[in-house]
């Protein structure tokens, strides 16, 4: 298992090289670079030449890229441009915020998703199953930044409940950022969990379970949730992707210093060393999600287990 | 059946009804009536009907230059009325004239992205799925960088690079899709070149890319057209997100996420600024997700319980 970790988190590497190097190629073609964007008014070709120089622009692209990737591996993410100070510094302030709402959201999208999706697969046609399906069809609809205004309006504006924007309030700023954030998300937890979760009820094991007199709370979430289970796995872990790219969405909305919003700044200033710090770590992130969804896996499913034991016998 | 047996009972005016019942329907026709029987798949297909026609219509409903883009500081701020229908914006336009012609954007972008990322991941995918081996593997790998970021920052990269025109921004959904529709395109492709008709053109001595375009892709169009009807939605949905942060449609041109952006200084006194466009937004995509569930129903008889 420990030599299948460490393989897979080398595979990372590859990835992280070919990342850079195109958004360092899509950056260096974009017209106006860092000093015009710098010098702003003041701007002359003598003062931007000077400025070129000094940040190394004036070198050939492959040069600057293996010179960013030479100090990348020694863990510097480099100096910004804008503000000409350690990108790592910035990211790390800006990554607690963000971490903060991604992972309340996901706490949110779990606790509250996969108990309506089971619940409302085992009574398929109560009305609290239907209303559940109403639901997850218009979470997977929703526009996200509308939801968030919508949200703001009624427990900011009128109601006066939660703050709306910022993080300085503790929990209690985080719950419409995390509500916001997650919703898409949830939706697609709650569909995935329904429909893998009738799936295994009519499997043959459920019925052999029922009719040597298992407890039907214990067919449902010991026989049934365990098979169950896999698919709504797969959809969390996919989906850490696409709850990053929300970040983006969702920080614009509430007014969060996160990552998303760093990373529409630094593109807006040509700040090239930021923008790369910023997809950097959203890459590992995801990987490393995707990761921990196949050792999930193999924790949950004794099958896929059972495989990871053969590979590392044979090799 | 049911039909059929209403249509016996009653007597048969012409020679040419009464063959009519004997003939053998056509695949299509099949298809057709299998989803008009998915109520909600209907639902989905009429809603996604009517916004399609107001964006076509849009130049004979409401006037560009004289209304959409045309400041009216005396009417500004507007509650819906009889004159504004759903009122006026923070400059006075019209609000509903603005969404109307911001449906014509959306859905030219959203569609033409998706046809960008259609014929890219039909070449990759269709090279991967039918070749396998090394060249799957390669252009697989390729692919695997590329999902490994959100698509909405893979999109926001590119029209970083080249600014944000609409042929830009088309392109760049466009890529920042292909990967996905890549993956589908590949499995569906190797779920049918093991077939025997595919051999028989082999064995015939057809050419690869004629095997391929003739023999091997008509027969994955199922699970492509599903999943072209659900990135459209994506598509749609990245465009109004792209231009909500601003790096998107840029004002005056009206848009449904640059409408919700700048309405948002205003929503706390004027909230019907933000209702409109962001409904016309939900509306949209869950008119074609309804239509995706329902061609994948229609289409793939497995998943029917």
């Amino acid at each position: 298992m420990a030599r299948y970790i460490i393989r897979r988190l080398l595979a990372l590497i590859p990835v992280i090289l070919v990342l850079t190097f195109i958004v360092f190629a899509i950056l260096s073609w974009t017209p106006g670079d860092a000093s015009t964007i710098i010098l702003g008014s003041e701007y002359t070709p003598e003062l931007g030449a000077k400025i070129r120089a000094e940040l190394g622009l004036d070198r050939p692209l492959v040069v600057q890229y293996f010179h960013y990737i030479w100090n990348l591996l020694h863990g510097d993410f480099g100096m910004s441009y804008v503000t000409r100070a350690p990108v790592f510094d910035q990211l790390s302030v800006r990554l607690a915020n963000t971490a903060w709402i991604v992972i309340s959201a996901m706490i949110l999208c779990v606790s509250v998703g996969i108990p309506i999706g089971i619940s409302s697969a085992t009574k398929p046609n109560s009305i609290f199953s239907q209303g559940a399906m109403v639901f997850g069809l218009m979470g997977v609809s929703m526009p996200i930044f509308w939801l968030g205004l919508l949200l703001i309006l009624l427990f900011s504006v009128k109601l006066g409940w939660l703050p709306s924007s910022g993080l300085d309030n503790g929990l209690r700023s985080l719950v419409l950022p995390a509500i916001t954030l997650g919703f898409n998300y949830m939706a697609n937890i709650m569909r995935t969990t329904r429909s893998s979760m009738m799936e295994a009820i009519r499997q043959d094991f459920i019925r052999t379970a029922r009719a040597k007199g298992v407890s039907e709370h214990d067919v449902i979430y010991d026989h049934a949730l365990g098979n169950a289970l896999m698919p709504t796995i797969t959809i969390i872990g996919m989906n850490v992707g696409t709850l990053l790219g929300g970040v983006v969405l969702t920080e614009t909305v509430f007014s969060i210093p996160g990552m998303g919003r760093l990373l529409v700044e630094a593109i807006n200033q040509r700040d090239t060393p930021c923008v790369l710090g910023t997809l950097v770590i959203m890459a590992i992130t995801v990987a490393i999600s995707n990761l921990i969804v196949d050792l999930i896996y193999a924790y949950i499913d004794p099958r896929i287990r059972a495989q990871y034991g053969a590979k590392a016998r044979k090799a | 059946m049911e039909a059929q047996a209403t249509a016996a009972a009653r007597p048969f005016t012409t020679k040419k009804e009464f063959y009519a019942q004997f003939r053998k329907k056509s695949i299509a026709q099949e298809l057709w009536l299998r989803f008009l029987k998915n109520k909600t798949a209907v639902i989905g297909l009429v809603i996604f009907a009517i916004i399609v026609a107001v964006a076509i219509l849009a130049p004979w409903l409401t006037d560009y230059k004289g209304v959409v883009v045309k400041m009216n500081i005396a009417e500004r701020l507007q509650a819906p009325g009889a004159q504004h229908w759903l009122g006026t914006d923070e400059l006075g336009r019209d609000i509903l004239a603005r969404m109307i012609y911001g449906a014509r954007v959306s859905l030219l972008i959203g569609i033409s992205a998706i046809l960008v990322s259609l014929v890219v991941g039909l070449v990759l995918g269709g090279t991967a799925g039918y070749y396998g081996g090394k060249i799957d593997a390669v252009i697989m790998r390729a692919m695997d960088v590329f999902l490994s970021l959100p698509d909405v920052l893979l999109a926001l990269a590119i029209i970083a690079a080249f600014g944000n025109t609409k042929l830009n921004l088309t392109i760049a959904i466009g890529l920042s899709f292909a990967p996905k529709f890549s993956r589908v395109v590949r499995s569906a492709v190797m779920g049918v070149r093991g077939n025997e008709y595919v051999e028989a053109a082999r064995s015939i001595g057809a050419l690869d890319w004629r095997i391929i375009a003739r023999h091997v892709l008509p027969n994955c169009i199922g699970p492509i057209i599903v999943q072209v009807t659900l990135y459209v939605a994506n598509a749609i949905l990245t465009i109004a997100a792209l231009s909500f942060i601003g790096l998107g449609i840029q004002p005056p041109a009206p848009e449904w996420g640059n409408m919700l952006a700048s309405g948002r200084t205003y929503m706390r006194d004027f909230p019907h600024i933000v209702m409109a466009p962001g409904l016309a937004i939900f509306f949209t995509i869950l008119a074609l997700n309804l239509l995706g569930d329902g061609l994948r129903d229609t289409l793939d008889p497995r998943l029917k319980h």
